[in-house]
């Protein structure tokens, strides 16, 4: 297969007068099979052959898992199929088309180079709540606290979130109310969750509005993007905690934060 | 150097428990005064980091990715075992400690393994208290399910994402020591080298993968957990960026290597396409509970696998091993698919591959409990190959997929340089040369929650000089780093280090894969030099060492593999036997089974760095426990 690829260069995100463009690469005699980052690999060996600079662009385990790829082709973040950008194959495009990729864009993921972006905030979301205050230690036996199927079924649909960021890149308000409800339906939902379910919440939000992640106005591209088809349900799930926790005023956002 | 395992006295339950009771502590305020650095954050380090961040130590976390949360650790799929007895079958500590040892082939350490499955319930209970959502009965209580080579169901799971569960559960206490203030994670550094003062571990040189910077930290005690090697054979199922670099950078500074050769190869892998593929897919072992494996009898038979009659096919593993038929283990099953696909009866365009077929499994049980059963691994494989398993078999191969080798250590995780920890699979440790299915998840986060936070403990309770990173020792090592990377670039030819690592990873898997002959290890050494030689001739990386250069990063990984390769040829070379993933053919039954030498080889062997001329050094492994014996699946 043939394709005309129309890719964003961008030498340092950085600097301000490098605004970044398209350039135009033709590559020729793709096996359909190759995954589209099989047919990058090929376009840099070639650039390598020509003496030009490769582009830069992220992946790690290609598998659809670690979530570190993160392309938008044709104006859809990850590409036309809601997998990873690693699990789009060539045969999912015509032969001959022009194809346009650029890095997921967003206020609050910076591009480093060319397809590359920072998305170093969402680590910092989940610093502010994320997780269950418990160090390493003896536990209770797991067994003493029962969970049923359905509940763990249900934190279980939210915590597969990989943390690629599509949802965030899809936004036309760039929120990242998907990333963080699912994270927040994960851990609320479960009973070892309950002690910081205000403090988890509101540390959680505070932090996404800080960092320039906008505020949801229910388009619901981030699901319809989403890898792992989490549902658009854990933003209103995330609504309603947060309002609780609000409404309770008793929270204490700190106490998550200074625990050891 | 020291070279003692230096296992506690006592019988084997009690050594631990001994070692606990006699190591040194740090008291709560003297630990912040104390600086730990832990390379790579998949579940062995984020779990290490985390547990000495929360005791109160000062902790700096590294990792290559873009986030703590992508390390590799995030891929595996089946589960995690834990001697917990749930099932009320009889499981114990002692039947997970026998499995592992057995499923090794005997060459791993009685006292290490113990250990290990003592820990192993801790381990679930960690997890849970995270909030991990292990799968469940009807009535809240934990799952278990069995997995390859054992005889009862001692295996948790999060559905097929058990790895990415664990993950998270460890990331998540990495975060909330990074908030607590006592971890600090430095995302896109890559280690480059360790730093050592006096014989002692004491900081490392890292390079900052956004800015091409070079920098130093110090610390009283490095921990590697870098995971590992088996991108040496290009195509695996790791991740593209999983390296060996800071092991490898680490052995050449003193730190022994055991067992290089000891490379696990998965049976139930998707096979290869095409040239440019980059990296291999696994399918969840689980489906050979159901799936029968199988070739056509006659060689180039190429009608649709559904026209191809019931006495033409060939289904090898259930004509060889009777017992356990398609569920053998690991490195028995890739064995006998490369057999069958060396006599020319491989399918698929490429002639490696097997059928690993769905139709009478199907038809006995449905297609909706099929579906209930593999749904999201059917899908999957639609997905990357385009066939529908419930028409037609799925087609699979062995690949590359996990290290048993690795950085020796003795029983408390450290290496032959003091101050310097290995975990995690960077170490060779506990699975001998064979690892069994749901063994690796237990062992990393054994090492990271339970094992490492004590030892390293032990070493930081020791006085230590105040160290500063403008030491001449820091000085000269940065200086060794700039000219390796100088280098790399000044090569100036026109050949990605892709196609080098291609074309090496193609002799590794052909001569030092899962078959090995003294005559194929002679010639693959040969080759991997010339290789190595043309890299170093023609190599084109992107020019800029001081900037972002994924092209730089990758070569710099690449010239490592090169030297590994040298020295798991020469340990495949030197041990005259046959023995889990290390298949001799000189060594091998009348019926084509490993052969052990007991007498010779019941031994780890550590390798010593000397350039091209690397000396072995032998720790003899004694058994006060098991009875060396065959291991018989048949």
């Amino acid at each position: 297969m043939n394709f005309t690829l129309e890719i964003w260069r961008q030498f340092d995100g950085n600097d301000e007068s490098d605004q970044g463009r398209f350039e135009t690469f033709k590559v020729t005699d793709i096996n359909p099979d190759a995954s589209f980052l099989e047919m990058l690999d090929q376009l840099n060996e070639r650039l390598s052959h020509e003496k030009k600079r490769t582009i830069a662009f992220d992946s790690d385990c290609r598998e659809g898992i670690c979530g570190a790829c993160s392309l938008v082709i044709d104006g859809t973040p990850h590409g036309p199929q809601q997998v990873t950008s690693c699990q789009t194959y060539m045969r999912d495009f015509i032969d001959g088309q022009t194809i346009k990729v650029e890095p997921f864009r967003a206020n609050s993921f910076p591009v480093i180079r060319d397809l590359t972006v920072d998305r170093g905030a969402l680590d910092r979301v989940i610093q502010a709540g994320g997780y269950i205050s418990t160090t390493t230690g003896p536990q209770p036996e797991p067994n003493s606290m029962p969970v049923s199927p359905e509940i763990q079924e249900k934190a279980m649909d939210a915590a597969i979130c990989i943390g690629c960021g599509a949802c965030v890149a899809a936004c036309p308000n760039g929120a990242a109310m998907l990333f963080t409800g699912a994270k927040v339906s994960h851990l609320n939902l479960l009973p070892q969750g309950q002690p910081e379910r205000e403090s988890r919440v509101i540390g959680m939000v505070e932090q996404m509005d800080q960092e320039g992640f906008g505020g949801c106005t229910n388009y619901g591209e981030c699901s319809r993007v989403c890898p792992q088809e989490i549902s658009i349900d854990v933003i209103g799930m995330l609504n309603r905690e947060y309002r609780k926790a609000k409404t309770k005023k008793k929270s204490k956002p700190e106490t998550a934060m200074t625990t050891q | 150097m020291t070279f003692d395992p230096n296992i506690p006295p006592g019988p084997l339950p009690e050594k631990w428990q001994n070692w606990l009771d006699a190591h040194r502590l740090v008291g709560p305020r003297n630990r912040a005064g104390k600086n730990v650095i832990v390379i790579g954050t998949g579940l062995a380090g984020s779990s290490c980091a985390a547990s000495l961040g929360a005791q109160g130590f000062k902790v700096k976390s590294f990792c290559f990715q873009d986030s703590p949360r992508r390390a590799h650790s995030i891929a595996a799929q089946g589960g995690i075992n834990a001697a917990k007895d749930y099932a009320n079958e009889g499981d114990s500590i002692h039947r997970l400690f026998y499995d592992t040892i057995k499923g090794g082939d005997f060459r791993s350490r009685e006292a290490n393994v113990w250990r290990l499955a003592q820990l192993s319930a801790n381990i679930i209970d960690q997890a849970v208290a995270q909030g991990v959502p292990f799968n469940r009965e009807y009535s809240g209580a934990l799952a278990t399910r069995s997995f390859g080579g054992v005889l009862v169901q001692r295996t948790f799971y999060t559905r097929g994402q058990t790895g990415q569960q664990l993950l998270l559960g460890a990331y998540s206490a990495l975060e909330h020591q990074v908030r607590a203030g006592n971890v600090q994670v430095f995302n896109r550094h890559e280690m480059q080298d360790v730093v050592i003062v006096d014989g002692e571990a004491r900081g490392v040189i890292v390079r900052n993968l956004i800015t091409g910077e070079i920098e130093r930290h110090a610390a009283d005690a490095v921990v590697l957990a870098s995971g590992g090697y088996t991108n040496v054979y290009y195509l695996s199922t790791n991740a593209m960026g999983s390296n060996v670099t800071a092991t490898w950078r680490a052995h050449k500074r003193g730190a022994y290597f055991a067992n290089p050769c000891y490379t696990q190869i998965h049976p139930t892998c998707i096979p290869q396409t095409g040239e440019y593929q980059s990296k291999l897919t696994l399918m969840s072992e689980s489906l050979r509970n159901d799936g029968r494996i199988w070739v056509p009898r006659k060689s180039g038979d190429d009608r649709p696998p559904a026209e191809i009659p019931e006495a033409e096919r060939y289904y090898y593993l259930e004509e060889r091993y009777p017992a356990f038929g398609n569920l053998a283990p690991r490195d028995i099953a890739s064995r006998a698919a490369k057999v069958v696909c060396d006599d020319g009866l491989g399918v698929g365009g490429t002639g490696r591959g097997v059928f690993l077929d769905f139709r009478d499994a199907i038809a006995q049980q449905g297609k909706e409990s099929i579906e209930r059963k593999y749904g999201n691994l059917f899908e999957m494989y639609t997905r990357i190959t385009g066939d529908d398993p419930y028409e037609t078999p799925m087609m699979i191969y062995p690949a590359p997929h996990y290290a048993m080798g690795g950085l020796w250590v003795d029983y408390e995780l450290q290496t032959t340089i003091p101050g310097l920890f290995a975990i995690g699979e960077a170490n060779f440790s506990d699975h001998g040369a064979n690892r069994l299915g749901a063994s690796a998840l237990m062992q990393c986060l054994a090492d990271g929650y339970f094992i490492s936070p004590h030892t390293v403990t032990s070493h930081l309770a020791k006085n230590h000089d105040e160290i500063s990173t403008s030491d001449s020792a820091f000085d000269q090592v940065e200086a060794d780093v700039r000219s390796h990377i100088q280098s790399l670039i000044d090569v100036g030819g026109s050949t990605s280090a892709q196609a080098f690592h291609r074309e090496m990873g193609h002799v590794m898997l052909d001569k030092c894969g899962m078959s090995r002959t003294a005559e194929g290890l002679d010639e693959a050494l040969e080759e991997v030099r010339r290789i190595k030689g043309d890299f170093w001739d023609d190599l084109r990386v992107d020019p800029g060492d001081e900037e972002f250069n994924q092209s730089l990063e990758y070569a710099n990984r690449v010239s490592d593999f090169f030297e590994l390769a040298e020295l798991m040829i020469h340990d495949a070379r030197r041990r005259e036997e046959s023995c889990g993933g290390h298949f001799r053919e000189e060594h091998q039954t009348e019926d084509g089974e490993a052969l052990r030498d007991d007498e010779h080889f019941a031994k780890t062997t550590a390798w010593e760095y000397r350039g091209d001329d690397p000396v072995p050094h032998d720790e003899e492994l004694t058994f006060e426990e098991v009875q060396l014996a065959t291991r018989s699946y048949k």
